[in-house]
């Protein structure tokens, strides 16, 4: 596929003017974003401008006061979280959200009964799911928990509940998935780690993530968008972002300096 | 199914033969009429823990869909007598139990709307109501006097007429087994895992595809089901039905001792509907106090074991696992020889307490566990605050020593897990 169809295809996630208000502050101020398929983006900005809010009006969790959320060109802002996340679209949490009093494996389980079908229905038994079964054990394996399959999640590690959480976000096999600051909280070693584990489980997927630490982003986004009190100041590519004298003025400055001399 | 390991056979072997023999070792009318009373409470209980225990739904009205339930089906008995209904006796529990997930459709859809906190008082709310009905609509509701019926109607199916109290546990116990195994295996299937999904973190849930308020009413129905049977065994065992069976003593009995039992493992709820009927028809048969007692023990329980008796049970079994149990044992029976000391200087001390204001006109003496107390003596009083002051004194000795132990022990098991995992 060359750069030209790519462009022209349906982006798997469109924002159109998509605003926000709590009460009489604007939190979102019209944020237009197209997302191709199986790009990796990083949304980066200052804390409060509005990034977890983005997030969650993408996801359901809010209703957007205006605008358009377009999930591979289908309108999907109105519907409830589990209608969005049905549609291929999953996300995961900044602080960590799991199921703490059920073990790694059926934290896993519980995540992929939907996208295989399996609904409501209290006919079948658990055990005789294979596919579930064989499915939660995969995921268990690239998450790299499969020696704590029966530790309950709550008698996890902070890095492992964080893993467990991406486990639990990929686990419906959703083609679009938003990482909520994926690695917060973690050592830098435990970072660098993680994010080669966000890589390799994100494989062909499209990926937003919240970032901080610069490092990360520009080792992993195709393109970053940057927000700054509520707007969408930038969207590019790393080595234009960086150049970016609007981006660099309002938010990078220094950090931009620390990762390019980190990094390279 | 995949095959069953034989540990789960020889539970439910075990379970069965219980079911089966036990009106043989305790053979009495009253031994009878309580285990009947025990298996209806034992679906209750566990009905009432896919709410509580499985789906983190704390009710305050459970005993609206098993008293209704035992309305349907008295009132079905009663048409089965008048013969325009033409079903056996034995399955009259089963019109109490699509009664009961007939109102728990109608009522659900409004209570499991929400979770925590609204959950819990919208069902206390609907109970009141409910119960307020019952007072209203005395057709239906049999007023003062209830609704009472004959069981022993119908053609004999075998020679069974339910006319002896042995026929009816009989049944009792063959819905108990079925009941039992249903709602166990229930709680291994999709809905029942995410049951427990929705109980651990409702909003994650939403994230994953499901709808936990679906999650949450369907299970309310299988509940309501339950309940429902469990109310129409206890109208065919009663042969009467009264306003009190929807009340919220009920629900909050159902409430309690479920917690009791532990709500946190699948059998809790079975000790606790064991203790349930001990407790109403024992233990109020032997003191007036009763009521006292069981709340004291609510409040230890709540306070030092919230996971309930089946997770005193479930820690020790993990402690004999790591063969750490034999060292305990010795403090255990320390602990509780000077816990009942001390208890039965509390126990004498509330006895008196309720003999003077009760039974005064009985004179001053009274006869406490083989002891002969009198009430108007402070002798009496000087001596069993003595007993109870000594039992709990030594017995707070032994506990400092056993917090010690315990720890010491859980410990070593933590070391000992860590080891096999580096394995």
């Amino acid at each position: 596929m060359s750069a030209f169809d790519q462009a022209e295809a349906t982006p798997a996630l469109e924002l159109k003017d998509l605003r926000k208000s709590f009460g009489k502050s604007e939190i979102i101020r019209g944020v237009n974003l197209e997302v191709r398929a199986g790009e990796r983006v990083a949304v980066i900005g200052p804390n409060g401008a509005g990034k977890s809010t983005l997030f969650n009006l993408i996801s359901g969790r809010f209703q957007a006061t205006s605008g358009e959320v377009l999930l591979h060109g289908e309108r999907i802002n109105g519907l409830k979280p589990f209608e969005i996340n049905r549609k291929g679209l999953s996300r995961s949490f900044q602080i960590t959200n799991i199921f703490p009093q059920l073990s790694v494996f059926e934290n896993l389980r519980c995540s992929v009964l939907w996208s295989l079908g399996y609904k409501y229905t209290f006919l079948k038994f658990l055990v005789n799911l294979d596919d579930a079964n064989a499915k939660a054990k995969e995921l268990m394996e690239m998450i790299k928990l499969d020696k704590k399959r029966d530790v309950l999640a709550v008698n996890l590690t902070y890095a492992e509940q964080r893993a467990l959480e991406i486990g639990i976000t990929i686990g419906g096999g959703a083609s679009v998935i938003l990482l909520d600051e994926p690695t917060a909280g973690m050592s830098r070693s435990e970072t660098t780690r993680f994010i080669a584990l966000i890589k390799s489980v994100t494989e062909g997927k499209t990926l937003l993530t919240v970032e901080h630490d610069m490092g990360v982003v520009f080792g992993l986004a195709d393109r970053i968008a940057v927000v700054v009190y509520g707007e969408v100041i930038a969207f590019d590519t790393p080595e234009a972002v960086r150049a970016n004298a609007r981006v660099q003025e309002a938010y990078l400055g220094s950090s931009v300096a620390d990762a390019q001399a980190g990094g390279h | 199914m995949k095959p069953m390991n034989t540990g789960r056979i020889v539970v439910w072997g075990v379970f069965a033969l219980v079911l089966l023999i036990a009106p043989q070792v305790f053979g009495s009318g009253l031994a009878i009429t309580m285990l009947s009373q025990m298996g209806i409470a034992i679906i209750a209980c566990l009905s009432y823990n896919m709410l509580l225990g499985q789906g983190g739904m704390l009710s305050f009205g459970h005993a609206v869909y098993t008293g209704l339930g035992s309305y349907m089906a008295i009132h079905a008995l009663n048409v089965v007598g008048q013969g325009s209904l033409p079903i056996p006796v034995s399955t009259v529990p089963l019109v109490g139990g699509v009664a009961g997930m007939g109102f728990a459709v109608l009522f659900g859809y409004v209570t499991t709307r929400k979770a925590g906190n609204t959950f819990a008082m919208i069902t206390l709310g609907m109970a009141e109501l409910v119960f307020a009905m019952s007072l209203m609509f005395s057709d239906f509701f049999g007023g003062e006097a209830g609704v009472s019926s004959n069981r022993v109607v119908g053609q004999p199916f075998m020679g069974i007429t339910f006319a002896s109290a042995i026929q009816v546990y009989y049944l009792i116990a063959l819905y108990t087994f079925v009941a039992v195994a249903l709602m166990f295996a229930f709680t291994g299937t999709p809905l029942g895992r995410m049951l427990n999904a929705v109980r651990d973190n409702p909003e994650r849930v939403e994230f994953i595809g499901y709808n936990p308020q679906r999650v949450r009413y369907t299970a309310f129905i299988i509940a309501g089901f339950f309940a429902g049977i469990s109310g129409g065994l206890a109208a065919l065992n009663f042969e009467i039905v009264t306003a009190e069976v929807v009340g919220a003593g009920r629900s909050g009995a159902y409430l309690l001792f479920t917690f009791l039992g532990g709500a946190t493992f699948f059998f809790g709820p079975i000790i606790g509907a064991v203790l349930m009927v001990l407790a109403f028809v024992l233990l109020s048969e032997f003191t007036k106090a009763w009521l006292l007692y069981l709340g004291l023990m609510f409040l230890f329980m709540v306070m030092f074991a919230p996971g309930g008796i089946a997770s005193l049970i479930m820690m020790n079994v993990r402690i004999a696992k790591f063969g750490k149990l034999k060292g305990l044992l010795s403090t255990y029976a320390a602990l509780a020889v000077t816990g009942l000391f001390g208890l039965f200087g509390v126990g004498a001390l509330l006895e008196m307490v309720y003999h003077r204001q009760l039974n005064a006109a009985l004179g001053s003496e009274l006869h406490y566990l083989g002891a002969t107390l009198d009430a108007a003596n402070l002798d009496s009083w000087i001596a069993m605050a003595a007993v109870m002051f000594v039992g709990f004194g030594v017995f707070e000795l032994v506990r400092r020593k056993f917090i010690k132990q315990w720890s010491h022990v859980q410990e070593h098991i933590e070391t000992e897990i860590k080891r096999r995992e580096s394995l």
